[in-house]
């Protein structure tokens, strides 16, 4: 195993999660900075790097009180929280600061004010001339593309794809912050509302409100803070293309195969070291691409993996142990719970804890398999 | 038709010839002259060997069915429930576009199902390629 990179000495999600109305997104960014500041135990003023995404970092910044010396504001979609901690771990590294806080806040649900989605897409813009013609409205009908020739590929039934959704749910029922938390059956979720086939309602996330913050210092500064550290092993990021139709493979994400695979390779961790997996799930085949293109199954395998309960509660790889996407919370841009969950459960205080947990991998998306970020996560200094 | 103003692309110089070729009915990409190589976005350059030396390249209009969503959700201009699909052009490109004249569901629309190019006018300026079973009427 390689040696630690830095340290999450703070982490929090905002006060509340799901439908927050009182809140804007500006202070939903706040709310969950000032949260993972009192778990680091620290003022805002020791802060002196800033890392976001839907929000302006100048304007959250002022906003603190926080004077950075280090800003970054990659903003490539959900996984840009994934990536924030990667380039946090670099300029940490290289002495550009010392202390960084990265932010998410989304106003998903309530729309205070509604999530930046530059939709429409200009019409002189690649996407606009050449996919927006044909009655695209979002990632509903752009992300579930390729899930066709997937399911052909490799002979399978909708049923299965509808066991994602249905074993994420039996976490979220062991989570008590989750949107939904009641069961739900492979019926149940075949016959919700179409919408855009074979996607149905249950095989897309909710949208609500939420926000979460990090805090990451140097691994020897990590006894400084308060909080029960957790270190950063290593990382990995890569990108394919913004449109969906230009996907190499509808069968496989590039950015996915890359990412995770630069991500382990640094972290010197190999699959059976991995204790917990988060894999952004906004959509219900997003586990199946993803734990395959991670390397935790061979191609066309993940469906039966999951089908026969391995990444369940009980299961010898838990996955998604919030509910993930589909069931906990998604506020437009998901990374960021990710990673909370991911850090909760190396802490060991996640509300669905996987016993003796010391390996967690968070893997994130961007856009439509756009881009990815993935992050090794452990609870023990390399 | 559902309410709402139906999106319409702007051409911009590098994608110009794609939309005259629509505009005539053809569809045109572009193939470099170095490599070979057959592409589509357009651009001025080969996207696999860098040279600036391309042309266009006139297809036969022949695809197959490579994978779709038949989308419920209300658009501007679209009646649901429509489809939303990737071809691939016997030339080896893919695009989005719809399929249509043919019912909008699963039964009807089959994976790898051979396919034919037809033109939509939309503007002046702007032809969308849509495409329609081999064998039908257009």
């Amino acid at each position: 195993m390689s040696k630690a990179q830095a340290a999450i000495v703070g982490a929090a999600e905002t006060t509340r999660i799901g439908v927050v109305p009182d809140m804007s997104q500006l202070q939903l960014h706040a709310d969950a900075a000032i949260n993972a500041l009192a778990d680091a135990g620290i003022a805002a003023g020791k802060i002196d790097g800033l890392a976001t995404a839907g929000e302006d970092p100048v304007l959250l910044a002022h906003y603190l009180g926080i004077k950075p010396t280090w800003i970054d504001g990659t903003a490539v979609g959900g996984c840009s929280f994934m990536m924030h901690v990667r380039h946090a771990v670099a300029a940490i590294r290289q002495g550009l600061c010392s202390t960084v806080l990265i932010t998410h806040g989304e106003s998903g649900k309530s729309r205070v004010p509604a999530p930046f989605f530059p939709w429409p897409p200009q019409p002189m813009s690649l996407v606009g001339q050449f996919e927006a013609p044909f009655g695209v409205v979002g990632a509903p009908t752009m992300f579930t593309i390729p899930v066709l020739r997937y399911l052909k590929t490799y002979g399978i039934s909708l049923e299965k794809l509808a066991m994602v959704p249905v074993i994420q749910r039996q976490w979220a029922a062991l989570n008590p912050k989750a949107t939904f938390k009641d069961p739900i059956t492979v019926d149940d979720v075949l016959a919700s509302r179409m919408v855009a086939y074979p996607f149905t309602l249950l095989m897309c996330c909710p949208q609500t409100d939420g926000g979460g913050a990090l805090i990451i210092t140097a691994p020897e500064r990590a006894t400084e803070f308060s909080s029960s550290p957790v270190y950063v092993l290593g990382s990995g990021e890569a990108s394919e293309t913004t449109m969906i139709s230009q996907m190499e493979d509808f069968t496989s994400s590039a950015a996915f195969r890359s990412s995770g695979a630069a991500a382990f390779k640094d972290a010197g961790i190999s699959h059976h070291d991995v204790d917990h997996l988060m894999i952004y799930d906004a959509f219900a085949h997003l586990p199946l691409y993803g734990l395959e293109d991670l390397g935790f199954c061979g191609r066309g395998e993940a469906a039966d993996m999951i089908a026969e309960g391995h990444t369940a509660p009980g299961g010898s790889l838990p996955v998604n142990t919030n509910g993930g996407g589909l069931s906990y919370m998604h506020s437009g841009m998901y990374g960021m719970y990710a990673l909370q969950e991911s850090v909760r459960q190396v802490r060991g205080i996640a509300p669905a804890q996987v016993p003796n947990a010391k390996i967690s991998v968070a893997h994130g998306v961007g856009g439509m398999f756009s881009v990815s970020s993935t992050i090794v996560l452990g609870n023990l200094v390399p | 038709m559902d309410k709402g103003k139906r999106y319409v692309p702007t051409a911009t110089p590098e994608t110009k010839h794609f939309w005259d070729g629509t505009r005539q009915g053809r569809l045109v990409l572009q193939q470099c002259r170095q490599c070979e190589h057959t592409y589509f976005p357009p651009r001025p350059f080969c996207c696999k060997c860098g040279s600036r030396d391309v042309a266009p390249r006139e297809c036969s209009g022949r695809a197959r069915l490579y994978s779709y969503v038949i989308s419920h959700r209300a658009a501007p201009g679209f009646e649901a429930p429509y489809s939303i699909a990737v071809v691939e052009l016997e030339e080896g490109p893919r695009l989005m576009t719809n399929i249509i004249n043919v019912p909008q569901t699963p039964e009807a629309l089959v994976l790898d199902m051979p396919l034919r190019v037809t033109f939509k006018e939309l503007s002046n300026e702007i032809t969308l390629p849509l495409f329609e079973p081999q064998g039908e009427a257009s």
